[in-house]
């Protein structure tokens, strides 16, 4: 197990464990999964699980060894229903609590309503929100150079928010941000005017 | 309906396209987490208006089952409009031969 991790350069207790070849995957069972996570679990206080998209192999294999979840979508349509697949799969498998994560937000659109309203998808979805993260051209540029975005100091919205989802996992009180209010000045005071429910 | 919807209209616009994005998923995912497919949806509610309209007369026109979800609950939403309540019940139709549904008197 220690050959396999890769430490992390800048935080020393930050780990990696890559997946390995698609090939090597085809052979690794839930039960292989339950294995890792235990062996992981002596040594670590928090263990990710990145999960593939979809609900297939990866995803049951993924699953099986989590304890809670997170589910991240976007406001789209195709995406919430996806979302709502895996929702039922992981509420069938007990797996509790499930937080929200809503990603790629676009303030602008959501103030024009041409975007699902934060509300509509943790309504429909009926899961709490753990984080907002806005649509952000530094989350590209960051993974075009391979640096972390939340270690090279842009402080951008999507690397602010990361932090925060964080610290909201390890029971921090951190308030979430209004996307009607990103925009910031007459803007968005004009679009939420503009959306105030009359009739 | 808020501003916008009203300026929408007022301008002619397309109304803004969340709401539609809203009504578009929860009829996909009332179907999704129901898991029926849709003949047999339609089997149900062709069986559903035979037995309600032996007992009264409904609006077959404005009669509608469906599928609705709220909070991770389905529900079967049946809205039949009721003409009028039968003095007495239609006999039921026998199982061996499918009948269409009776034909108000």
């Amino acid at each position: 197990m220690e050959q396999a991790l890769v430490k992390h350069k800048q935080v020393p207790n930050l780990a990696l464990l890559p997946a390995g070849n698609p090939r090597m995957l085809e052979w690794l069972k839930p039960d292989d999964m339950i294995k890792i996570a235990k062996l992981l679990g002596d040594q670590f206080e928090y263990i990710l699980i990145d999960c593939p998209a979809g609900i297939e192999d990866g995803f049951k294999n993924a699953m099986a060894a989590a304890e809670e979840a997170i589910v991240v979508t976007t406001p789209e349509v195709s995406a919430v229903r996806d979302a709502d697949r895996v929702i039922g799969l992981l509420n069938a498998h007990g797996i509790k609590p499930i937080q929200l994560v809503l990603n790629r937000v676009r303030p602008k659109m959501m103030l024009n309503n041409e975007m699902l309203p934060v509300s509509d998808v943790t309504d429909i979805l009926a899961l709490p929100l753990l984080g907002l993260v806005l649509e952000d051209e530094q989350v590209i540029i960051s993974t075009n150079r391979g640096e972390p975005l939340t270690l090279n100091g842009t402080r951008s919205p999507a690397a602010v928010e990361y932090n925060n989802v964080a610290r909201r996992l390890t029971g921090e009180e951190v308030p979430l941000i209004d996307p009607l209010k990103a925009g910031g000045g007459i803007r968005s005071k004009l679009g939420r005017l503009l959306q105030t429910k009359i009739f | 309906m808020t501003l916008l919807d009203i300026i929408n209209k007022l301008l002619g616009r397309q109304p803004a396209s969340a709401d539609t994005a809203r009504q578009r998923l929860q009829l996909v995912l009332a179907h999704d987490r129901s898991d029926l497919n849709p003949e047999l949806l339609e089997q149900m509610r062709r069986e559903i208006l035979e037995v309600v309209s032996r007992y009264v007369e409904i609006d077959l026109e404005e009669g509608d089952v469906s599928l609705e979800t709220e909070d991770r609950v389905t529900a079967l939403v049946a809205n039949l409009p009721i003409k009028r309540a039968r003095p007495t019940p239609l006999p039921v139709p026998e199982r061996d031969e499918p009948e269409p549904a009776p034909t108000p008197a």
